[in-house]
């Protein structure tokens, strides 16, 4: 290692770490949309043209304004449900903590279309509901409709999302010293103003975070609001492929595109400017020592309840799912609940065979692979880039650089993903960089979501670093190595486990991009879910089915393997 | 903080490293055997057996390029017209047909083996698009759901707005769907314009459902497929019937579901290929093509797609001989006059329909 690199100025240094995220998107991000949206503005009358078409048309605001209004109900319910069970996963231990929490990782990767298929047979005109509501109160019409309404997309963004709340919060909240909280109480303080005036204010960069990461999941949604709102029910994002797919009008889609990255921008650097303020250093302890066993009846009634609400939302969709893949379909015509005929492991034993002898035809444990390949790419390409920059938003928050680049990183979570997926087609094109058919752009495709992911769990316990820690190393002789490796990767350690999870979860689930450029012989998983639902057939459907229940499988054994690894608590100081 | 920058050169000289490494076969086409690239839709499939016969008589190796749903598919080719993703492209069809020729995405190939396809199948007299396969978008009923309620099953179009069907219908968003288009387009062609939009106001106004796809559409709203919805009547194929027996559950005798074909209720989607102008492989590309007309392809096509052949010769399997019901006059919309007036027709449908 060369001696005069320490001399070089923290400006330099700061933009050392700042190349490889940023050559990144420079090559993978940026210059793809330019290219797409320079494009598709030129091909229509005049530049200023689809934006005042946009402005023009009463559609087009209608649109603009329910995008925003479902985006933020569904992050406040998001985080009303996801706070209470951070809550109980941060301050308690019990039994089945790891497993709770690997479950509710798994909605994060379910296809939209059999999520839609689970709330329709769970809430539909015809779902368990409301046939056992009008069982036990002799209605003759189903009491719940919420199927293509705004609700429907409420739920299913809670469903979707609350394992980031869990996960970003939780896992912040676990390492916050409970002694201060103790101390307020012992100073007098009730518990409603330790919550108000120490707990929140100390929890507030990681909610701020999550929130931010929900809300732009929420504002770009598109196959929840398609599957479960309904044509009546757009958002931009569906827009964009309704111009772009439906009706050809590349000028008008390309400027909605720029209206909605404008919408993140904005958003973006609010948030930026928000952190930068709320954040500050405290000491994080070891888990073992911030938390408790549940004692008492009204700790234990409290878990339950919370724990109930979880279930109730996140898992019984996919609990439904995975009972209809067993249940065989069609003999029961109309008697009994839809979906519970007899018990058949037929749809999993179909899955082997390729009766149509399709050269796409590939058995499960393959499509597994190449989920599980491609999530693993994800992960080390994800960490690979989001370490240097969440250290250099860490360290030098104030520093022009990262002032700049912060609210950057967050734009690919607010980019159609049917513009940036021609913009690979159109800025991908020159050998060497001819990657429109290669594999290599679904791992590519996927850094770009997880970079956020990645970056935002790492920098609040980065930033929780006290700088006199690091000093302290420093004076007593360590070098600026042994203070990243003894100080900075112990403390952080938590924090990786937490961003390899968003990275693998993300991965896994990814459909859009991974369609779009996936050898169509190596299909991941959610892609096959797709293929069978794509034709009609009582079998089609229930290998979809069989195959969703693999996904879960596949998803909460590797988040409880992630888990399990050993640099998984913060080192005592 | 050296040991940051260390980090982020080597990660710098990775990536670069890998993004090289994968692109370079792609360039580079080895001299035996030629690698013919074929780009499709989500929806293609082939078997093994009929690939391996073309692959052997040209001495080629066909890779395909999957590039999302037909409408996707073409703004890709349209993007990349000049430096073409691939040498053919098979899938658009008689909806997308002439923004496929207005944009010049393709070469002009008189195949030999057209000869024998019916007239009113080749739309492109210049044959720069030739066609494939055709098949028929249809209403589709639960026949339990009729015979149970002693209720005759839609025999047209304005069946569907009389009281007794009221609610009982789901059909697919045109703007997001292509049996959905296809479907309004059904209506243009039997109604007119602005026939069709009266015809669409009483549809609404029998509580008509709309969805944004035919997944949505068929499998959970629909209460004779496997999703057990609670409309029986749907938007969706001429052949659908046909899988529902081929991919039933358990080995079924008849289809638990019936095609309207009645006179002006379906409408022909006819699938096209045609060679990608800037292919560096015509010859290979010309050959795919004619394999494609060959009765080796289209009598493998039914089963894997479940769309029709259009070359006379082609054999269909028992199956479809058995349960098939083909309409005898399907609407047809002349190719020029979707292009000019689509988007017209969907947003006004967009403004009766949605609002």
């Amino acid at each position: 290692m060369s001696r005069s690199l320490p001399r070089l100025g923290p400006a330099v240094r700061t933009a050392g770490l700042w190349a490889a995220p940023l050559v990144f998107l420079a090559l993978f991000y940026a210059l793809p949309m330019v290219q797409v949206l320079r494009l598709s503005l030129t091909r229509g009358g005049g530049l200023a043209a689809p934006f005042v078409e946009v402005l023009r048309s009463p559609l087009q605001r209608d649109i603009l304004r329910f995008t925003f209004l479902q985006a933020s109900l569904s992050t406040l319910l998001t985080l009303l449900v996801g706070l209470p069970g951070a809550y109980l996963l941060a301050r308690y231990s019990f039994r089945g903590r790891s497993l709770l929490l690997a479950l509710t990782s798994v909605p994060f990767v379910m296809p939209t279309l059999v999520v839609g298929a689970a709330f329709q047979a769970l809430l539909g005109p015809s779902g368990w509901l409301n046939l056992a509501l009008m069982e036990l109160f002799g209605l003759s019409q189903p009491p719940i409709a919420v199927l293509h309404t705004l609700t429907a997309i409420l739920l299913a963004h809670v469903f979707y999302n609350t394992s980031i709340v869990l996960r970003m919060v939780g896992d912040f909240w676990s390492h916050v010293d409970p002694r201060i909280e103790a101390a307020a109480r012992t100073l007098g303080a009730s518990r409603w103003e330790v919550l108000r005036r120490v707990t929140l204010p100390l929890l507030l960069p990681a909610i701020a975070a999550a929130a931010l990461l929900v809300f732009l999941f929420d504002f770009t949604s598109f196959g929840v609001i398609l599957v479960l709102g309904g044509p009546r029910l757009a958002t931009l994002e569906v827009e964009i492929y309704n111009q772009t797919v439906g009706l050809f009008n590349l000028p008008l889609a390309a400027a909605l595109s720029i209206i909605q990255l404008t919408c993140t921008l904005a958003l973006t650097v609010a948030y930026t400017r928000l952190a930068a303020r709320v954040s500050r250093p405290i000491s994080l302890r070891p888990r073992r020592l911030t938390q408790r066993p549940l004692h008492g009846l009204r700790q234990r009634i409290l878990a339950a309840l919370i724990i109930g609400l979880l279930l109730a939302l996140l898992i019984t969709p996919l609990a439904a799912l995975a009972a209809r893949s067993v249940a065989s379909i069609g003999s029961n015509g109309d008697q009994g609940l839809p979906g519970v005929g007899g018990l058949t492991i037929d749809y999993y034993r179909e899955l082997w065979l390729n009766r149509r002898e399709s050269i796409f035809f590939v058995p499960p444990s393959t499509a597994i692979g190449v989920s599980l390949t491609y999530a693993c790419a994800t992960v080390v390409l994800s960490l690979a880039l989001g370490l240097p920059a969440a250290w250099a938003l860490a360290y030098r928050p104030e520093s022009a650089a990262s002032r700049l680049f912060d609210p950057l990183l967050l734009l690919p979570l607010g980019t159609s993903a049917v513009t940036l997926g021609l913009g690979f087609i159109v800025g991908l094109n020159q050998p060497p960089f001819d990657l429109r058919a290669s594999p290599w752009l679904v791992p590519l495709a996927h850094t770009l979501v997880a970079l956020p992911f990645v970056v935002r769990s790492l920098t609040p316990a980065l930033r929780s670093i006290r700088p006199r820690l690091r000093q302290a190393a420093a004076i007593l002789g360590a070098s600026p190595r042994q203070v990243v490796t003894r100080v900075d990767l112990p403390l952080v350690g938590r924090a990786l486990l937490v961003a390899a999870a968003f990275a693998f979860s993300i991965s896994l689930g990814e459909f859009g991009a991974t369609a779009l450029i996936a050898r169509p012989e190596y299909p991941t998983v959610p892609v096959m879910i797709y293929r069978f639902l794509s034709q009609p057939g009582a079998l089609n459907y229930g290998q979809a089915l069989a195959l969703s229940t693999i996904l879960m499988v596949v998803c909460a054994g590797g988040m409880l393997g992630i888990e399990r690894l050993r640099l998984a608590d913060v080192g005592e100081f | 903080m050296n040991r940051g920058i260390l980090v982020a050169a080597i990660l710098a000289a990775m990536l670069a490293g890998c993004r090289l490494a994968p692109a370079a076969p792609a360039v580079t086409v080895p001299p035996e055997p030629a690698v013919l690239t074929v780009m499709t839709h989500d929806s293609f499939s082939i078997s093994g057996d009929a690939l391996a016969e073309f692959e052997r008589d040209h001495q080629a190796q066909v890779r395909f390029v999957k590039a999302g749903d037909a409408g996707t598919m073409l703004n890709k080719a349209i993007l990349a017209k000049g430096n073409p993703l691939a040498d053919v492209l098979y899938g658009v069809d008689n909806t997308y047909l002439s923004r496929a020729l207005a944009e010049g995405i393709f070469e002009a190939y008189d195949s030999p083996a057209l000869e024998s396809v019916p007239d009113e199948l080749r739309l492109d007299p210049e044959n720069r698009a030739l066609p494939i396969d055709y098949g028929d978008v249809c209403l589709n009923y639960d026949k339990a759901y009729f015979a149970d309620r002693g209720l005759a099953p839609p025999g047209s179009l304005e069946d569907l707005t009389a009281p007794e069907y009221a609610g009982l219908t789901v059909v697919e968003n045109p703007a997001t769907s292509s049996p959905g288009l296809a479907f309004l387009l059904t209506t243009v062609g039997a109604f007119g314009d602005p026939g069709y939009l009266h015809f669409w106001e009483q549809l609404a106004a029998n509580d008509v459902l709309v969805v944004d796809g035919w997944d949505t559409a068929y499998y959970t709203e629909f209460s004779a497929s496997a999703g057990q919805g609670t409309r029986p009547i749907v938007v969706s194929y001429g052949s659908s019937p046909v899988a529902e027996v081929i991919y039933a559950s358990t080995p079924i005798d008849e289809p638990p579901t019936a095609a309207v074909v009645a006179d002006g209720t379906c409408f022909r989607q006819i699938e096209f290929a045609g060679i990608l102008s800037g292919t560096a492989n015509r010859g290979l590309a010309e050959a795919w093509i004619d394999f494609m007309l060959s009765t080796t392809f289209q009598e493998d096509m039914p089963l894997q797609m479940f769309v029709f052949p259009v070359n006379p010769q082609a054999q269909l399997d028992p199956v479809f001989q058995q349960f098939l019901a083909v309409p005898d006059r399907p609407v047809m919309v002349d190719a020029a006059d979707i292009e000019a007036h689509r988007e017209e027709w969907i947003n006004a449908w967009r403004e009766v329909v949605l609002r």
